[in-house]
């Protein structure tokens, strides 16, 4: 294993941050940003543990270090979002396109944890060791995040959920 | 019937469960239709992102992604002879030490739409021409509030025509323009960027025909243009870097 199995994973990576911020280009700096610190940073990979959940962990830290410079930019964004619900469509095209539009609409730390799931097919456990928090806060943000695009998308009425211990 | 919690419910959809744990959450779910109903659109929200973006891995990578590696500093430096070690040993310790930052894609965009407006104009490429070339700099270092250059490239075979102030999503825009012998064209487009000042690695942009390579440095973007071959526009654009930041 050497530094060129990081060209493996370029595509996955390409995709979860496609799905992350949306904009082809935004989404493709975001990925060279992340290579280049793993070029730099490669000595801190423990060999034998998995290459493609330390690539998430670098592209996380990229993200949220540029989400904090640019809070303001993507604080106007939100308040731009919908928070009413997407009316229920017929084809599917249009399905995808109201699927995207509430991911959008979800807080960044929400999006990661359903993308990583949902798309990147990770377990629990390596989301919680990519992003660096406790399986408890995975388990509420996924949780949260599937809920509030379900009454978006399905245009229910907004019920707290509840909970069962 | 013991309850279920929220967790194993996610688990129902989401990833490998016992067959017993399956059984149970089943036994649940056939008596409870509103759980039921839930995770159905769990799941199928999973599908319809899965069909969103897969095919993201069908697209071809980037040449620019491929590029990221220590490595393709030394196989452009090989292609370029002006690009002197020095240099290229500089690029390698400044990329190890500064952070990489989220550089705005939208410049290059911006440089390469500038370039295919401008460069092929024949009676008026630009608003000042190089031979009032100090009135050039002046009147747009003004603008841009900073002291501007034009890079030297005659050593390059490319001479200045001129230059032109645009207006840029972000304020005013200094466009210089070159040409060689040939009329083959360059532009070098520099607009004040937002926030903190930061610096980037080189970054390479294919915009349909026109090749940019565009960086920033401190509060300033800058995204050299051309219909020229990445190596070529390479050679240019570090003669550029090199001759701003002495």
């Amino acid at each position: 294993m050497d530094r060129r199995h990081i060209i493996e994973h370029i595509p996955r990576l390409r995709r979860y941050a496609r799905a992350l911020v949306g904009d082809r280009y935004v989404a493709d700096d975001l990925v060279q940003d992340t290579l280049e610190r793993a070029w730099n940073k490669f000595y801190l990979w423990r060999p034998g543990s998995d290459l493609r959940a330390w690539l998430f962990t670098i592209m996380h830290n990229v993200f949220v270090n540029q989400a904090r410079r640019r809070r303001y930019e993507i604080e106007q964004a939100m308040e731009e979002m919908p928070a009413v619900s997407v009316r229920a469509t017929q084809s599917e095209q249009l399905e995808l396109q109201d699927v995207d539009r509430v991911l959008r609409s979800l807080s960044p730390e929400q999006r990661e944890v359903v993308l990583l799931v949902a798309v990147e097919q990770l377990t629990y456990e390596e989301v919680s060791g990519a992003l660096d928090i406790p399986i408890g806060t995975v388990m509420s943000r996924l949780s949260r995040a599937r809920e509030r695009m379900r009454q978006l998308l399905g245009g229910q009425t907004v019920m707290p959920l509840k909970v069962v211990k | 019937m013991k309850p279920v919690a929220e967790a194993e419910l996610h688990t129902y959809i989401d990833g490998a469960l016992s067959e017993g744990a399956r059984a149970e959450i089943e036994a649940w779910l056939a008596s409870h239709p509103e759980d039921a109903e839930r995770l159905r659109a769990y799941a199928e929200q999973n599908a319809l992102l899965r069909s969103l973006y897969n095919p993201v891995l069908d697209e071809p990578v980037p040449a620019a992604l491929l590029a990221v590696r220590p490595h393709a500093w030394r196989r452009y430096a090989g292609a370029a002879a002006i690009f002197a070690l020095g240099i290229g040993l500089g690029w390698l310790v400044r990329g190890m030490f500064i952070t990489p930052q989220m550089l705005p894609a939208s410049l290059a965009r911006q440089a390469a739409t500038a370039h295919v407006v401008y460069s092929p104009e024949v009676r008026h490429p630009v608003e000042v021409r190089a031979d009032e070339e100090e009135h050039l700099v002046n009147w747009l270092s003004k603008r841009l509030g900073t002291t501007l250059k034009a890079p030297k490239l005659g050593p390059l075979g490319y001479e200045l025509v001129g230059g032109r102030l645009l207006s840029g999503p972000q304020g005013p825009v200094a466009h210089f323009m070159y040409q060689d012998g040939r009329g083959q064209r360059l532009t070098l487009y520099v607009s004040k960027q937002r926030g903190e000042p930061r610096d980037t690695a080189f970054r390479f942009s294919q915009e349909d025909r026109v090749s940019v390579f565009y960086w920033v440095d401190g509060n300033f973007g800058y995204a050299l243009s051309g219909e020229i071959r990445r190596e070529q526009l390479l050679q240019v654009a570090e003669v550029v870097y090199k001759q701003l930041n002495p």
